[in-house]
């Protein structure tokens, strides 16, 4: 009885077991992409396409490029490498493998609520697998609507970067604006704050008065639009101090 | 048979034999069947949706306030003037809740700021799917008898389309796709209705054929054909997929009915200067800024310039260079209507230029392509090839009529019902995945499709099918005042020899003047009202920087001295503002005094150096134009007049609007209008 007892047990685990080793092989297998890795790395680094800003439910305007890299931090091509998102969120390809520079690219579509995406590139590595966080952040109507407004009225100043189409004029500005995305600086100050400074210009707050006023220039939609803006792309990321009720 | 009788008899006997007990068992039926509905309203979907939400909000510190605005049952938004009668508030509860933005659980998010209310408009005018469902499987991914799936949210401006045919700033997609639909031609094949009846006109300019063996041989004509993004990646020409049989005979018959214009080969015949210094081409295109129409690729692959000409990567390639010098001496003999101005170059300049294009040539493109003379029958069969393929939509061509309604209208595309779509193979049974594949892949459908393959971008793509899916039935049927109509370009044509002028240097390519023109360079409506006389006449015969910051900049027409005059009297006598001419200032005698508090205005309360450069040795502001010689250059009531509000002389300048007082508005304008240009004695003009 007792040994018989133990045979089925001991089945029963195995079962158990043998079902827990495939459902961790489907996992760890990850999309049925079947790629076969000829190499593997031990750190995995981003290249490009990290902290861009795009639209709620849209490609990236850029790929994620990421790199593997051995312990020598020489690139490992034949590295495989899978991205992973929340739910709402697609790559293309989904796994990939690194090309002979080491490196693997995915285009990001991002899901359709706006907000900062955590997306993560995973490579097996040689023990263990290594995990690269990459943020990207998504801009709905009113965010992208301000994002427009700065490209037209704002960013020839407070954008340090020159393009093609806009040179920047930050350098020739003897009180240097604040970029958009700075949120140590921007976070400090309250939606009334930013309010008058567009409204009013720089004076209204006892600041530059290289910084004209926009009230009769912009609507008042506008303006919220900008805020908005300046909030979605705030790095680090403005975290609103929320309606204060009193206890129940 | 016998028992079951039996038993069936006993058992009514004892159900229904008393008629109080039958009383009480009927009366226990008919209340357990009225139960069902009340049961069934209890276990919906919405129900439990609306349970949830109550105990979401219940710890939450305004919980009384969302309590209080929480409605049990079904919400309906009844809009009968759009047909819209949609549901989804009963789900979607938190939809204007502002406190409810920190959540994350759907169907309870706070809808993100749009301009428009909900009540007002509801929700599927812009998500699809079906608004009176009260399941979220019915309301979200229905199929059923051609009911639309919601919207990805990747083609939501589509909905914004649907009334405003104008471009909105907050509408980026939408605004490119409908470009795409005017400057690929699509409407040159594919009629498109507005609902106020208009049509959308394309904006490309496809060359007529009807002279090409002038222009070009028929080798190139057959490489083009065969791959046309291979001669210049950025042409909207589609590739159409010929056999290298086909490509052949169309050539042939383009050629073979090309018939020769005498003013292409006249140039070449009078006189070339034999003498062309080849190392000036570069700064000759350079300096006539040919690189603002026309785009180059550079050594790393990218391309460099606009987009309003061809390309001219390969030009050499394609142009004969008899042609090309016709073409620089005066394109509008070729081509009476072409965006292209005739510059005025000299035969020395033409040569030059001419041997400098034909220097960008790529000598491994067509190296292949050997054709043999054609036959009749081939000929013949490149006409029925053009006519099947309606290659006559887009471009002229001899002894082809122009086809009429040749490809399917799309003025309702974005209502056509999933029961008339046939889906290829593994295709996602929706109309934005059916719009996206037939603009990625035409010919996947079937090899009778004679719609060819455009080179489009995965962007661009999503673009041209968000302003196709907002060509839809409810845009047509929807009441005139929700309408917000799209502005008409006018068709303004100036007069006289000045008129003449003005068509010939084309102008209207970069410059809008009364609603008809480009966008590149400022509109001038009002140029008249604006500049000084001697400062024009200067800037035609040789235009200099405002902006340096500027890649595309107004090139030299090489006027002679009585058109420079025509066109500046032309100007300055035409294109005044109604409110603003010279008495319109206020009193144009300024005191030092006034031109010394100006400059400390400019200086310190306006601040006016951070986009602008008054003195070139301390200003370094880089935005606005350059204001050293501002005085020499604008008229005082102009400076005024924008000063008091430069949107309503430019709208969208980034100026801002400074709600300035007369009097330091008249300041500003006496310190600016004390900024004269200095002539080569450095006397002050």
């Amino acid at each position: 009885m007792k040994r018989h007892f133990d045979a089925s047990t001991l089945s029963a685990c195995t079962l158990i077991l043998g079902l827990l080793a495939f459902a961790g092989c489907k996992h760890a297998g990850g999309p049925a992409t079947g790629l076969k890795a000829t190499a593997a790395g031990t750190a995995i680094v981003e290249s490009s396409g990290g902290h861009q800003v795009g639209v709620t439910g849209t490609a990236l305007k850029d790929p994620v490029v990421v790199q593997v890299n051995d312990d020598q931090g020489t690139a490992v091509p034949g590295a495989l490498v899978e991205f992973h998102g929340p739910a709402n969120v697609s790559f293309d390809p989904t796994a990939a493998l690194t090309d002979s520079s080491g490196q693997a690219t995915t285009l990001v579509t991002l899901g359709a609520v706006a907000g900062r995406y955590q997306l993560s590139a995973v490579t097996p590595g040689k023990s263990k697998a290594v995990t690269l966080g990459i943020v990207e952040t998504a801009l709905d109507y009113q965010q992208r609507l301000g994002s427009t407004l700065a490209d037209q009225y704002c960013n020839r100043c407070h954008d340090p970067e020159s393009s093609a189409q806009r040179v920047s004029n930050f350098d020739n500005l003897e009180v240097k604006p604040h970029a958009f995305a700075d949120g140590a600086t921007l976070n400090k100050m309250s939606d009334a704050d930013l309010t008058s400074i567009i409204l009013h210009g720089g004076p209204a707050l006892n600041r530059s008065a290289l910084m004209p006023p926009y009230g009769n220039t912009l609507s008042a939609s506008d303006v919220r639009a900008l805020i908005a803006y300046t909030r979605a792309v705030a790095d680090p990321p403005y975290e609103p101090a929320g309606t204060v009720y009193a206890r129940k | 048979m016998q028992p079951i009788r039996k038993y069936l008899s006993s058992a009514w006997h004892a159900l229904f034999g008393d008629p109080v007990r039958a009383f009480g068992i009927v009366s226990l039926v008919l209340l357990l069947a009225l139960a069902i509905a009340p049961a069934k309203d209890h276990f919906a979907q919405w129900h439990s949706y609306q349970r949830h939400y109550l105990a979401l909000i219940h710890d939450r510190g305004d919980a009384v306030s969302l309590r209080r605005r929480f409605q049990p049952g079904i919400h309906q938004i009844w809009l009968p003037e759009l047909g819209v009668v949609d549901r989804c508030t009963t789900c979607h509860l938190g939809l204007n809740e502002a406190s409810l933005a920190d959540v994350k659980q759907q169907p309870f998010r706070k809808h993100p700021v749009v301009p428009h209310s909900l009540d007002g408009f509801g929700c599927v005018i812009c998500h699809g799917g079906q608004g009176a469902a009260t399941s979220a499987a019915e309301a979200h991914h229905s199929e059923r008898a051609g009911e639309e799936p919601i919207l990805p949210a990747k083609y939501i401006e589509s909905g914004c389309g649907q009334c405003h045919q104008n471009a909105l700033p907050g509408t980026p997609q939408l605004n490119q796709g409908r470009t795409l639909l005017t400057r690929y031609g699509c409407v040159h094949c594919h009629a498109i209705m507005r609902p106020d009846g208009t049509k959308v006109a394309a904006t490309d300019h496809p060359p007529s054929l009807v002279h090409i063996a002038d222009k070009t041989t028929r080798e190139w004509i057959y490489s083009w054909l065969k791959d046309p993004q291979a001669y210049a990646a950025s042409t909207t020409m589609p590739n159409y997929k010929l056999s290298d049989g086909d490509a052949s005979d169309i050539s042939a018959y383009l050629v073979s009915t090309s018939t020769a214009h005498e003013g292409d080969t006249a140039a070449a015949n009078a006189k070339t200067a034999a003498n062309a210094d080849a190392s000036a081409g570069p700064s000759l295109y350079g300096e006539s800024f040919c690189a603002s129409c026309h785009a180059v690729q550079n050594a790393a692959g990218n391309l460099v310039g606009g987009d309003i000409g061809p390309e001219l990567t390969r030009i050499g390639n394609k142009a004969k260079p008899e042609w090309l010098a016709a073409w620089l001496a005066n394109p509008r003999i070729y081509d009476a209507t072409t965006p292209m101005p005739h510059y005025r170059f000299t035969p020395q300049q033409i040569t030059t230029l001419t041997t400098y294009l034909q220097t960008k040539t790529d000598t491994d493109y067509g190296s292949g392509v050997h054709l043999d003379p054609a036959n009749a029958k081939q000929i013949g069969h490149g006409r029925k090839l053009i006519v099947e393929l309606g290659c006559a939509s887009c471009h002229e061509i001899n002894g082809v009529q122009k086809p009429e309604n040749f490809a399917p209208d799309l003025s309702t595309i974005g209502s056509k019902p999933l029961a008339q779509i046939v889906f290829l193979p593994g295709m996602e049974h929706s109309l934005p995945g059916y719009v996206g594949a037939k603009i990625r892949q035409p010919r996947a459908f079937g090899p009778s499709v004679k719609m060819p393959q455009f080179a489009l971008t995965a962007s661009q793509t999503d673009a041209l099918t968000t302003a196709l899916l907002a060509l839809t039935n409810r845009s047509h049927s929807m009441p005139d005042s929700l309408r917000v109509a799209v502005v008409p370009e006018t068709n303004y044509q100036p007069a006289g020899h000045a008129g003449k002028l003005i068509t010939e240097l084309a102008c209207l390519s970069c410059h809008r003047i009364n609603g008809r023109g480009g966008d590149m360079a400022p509109d001038l409506t009002w140029e008249g009202s604006s500049v000084q006389r001697p400062w024009l006449t200067e800037f035609l015969r040789n235009p200099n920087t405002l902006r340096p910051s500027l890649i595309r900049r107004m090139p030299r027409f090489n006027l002679s001295d009585s058109d420079n005059k025509e066109l500046t009297d032309y100007i300055l006598t035409v294109y005044q503002s109604p409110s603003i001419y010279a008495d319109s200032a206020p009193d144009a005698k300024a005191s030092p005094e006034m031109v010394e508090h100006g400059r400390q205005l400019f200086y310190s309360k306006y601040a006016c150096q951070s986009c602008h450069i008054a003195d070139t040795k301390t200003d370094k502001g880089y935005i606005g134009p350059t204001l050293t010689q501002v005085g020499s250059r604008l008229t005082s009531a102009w400076i005024y007049a924008w000063m008091k509000n430069p949107q309503a002389l430019r709208p969208g300048t980034p100026e801002p609007n400074q709600n300035l007082s007369d009097d330091d508005a008249r300041a500003l304008t006496a310190f600016l209008m004390s900024l004269k240009s200095t002539n080569a004695k450095g006397a002050k003009l």
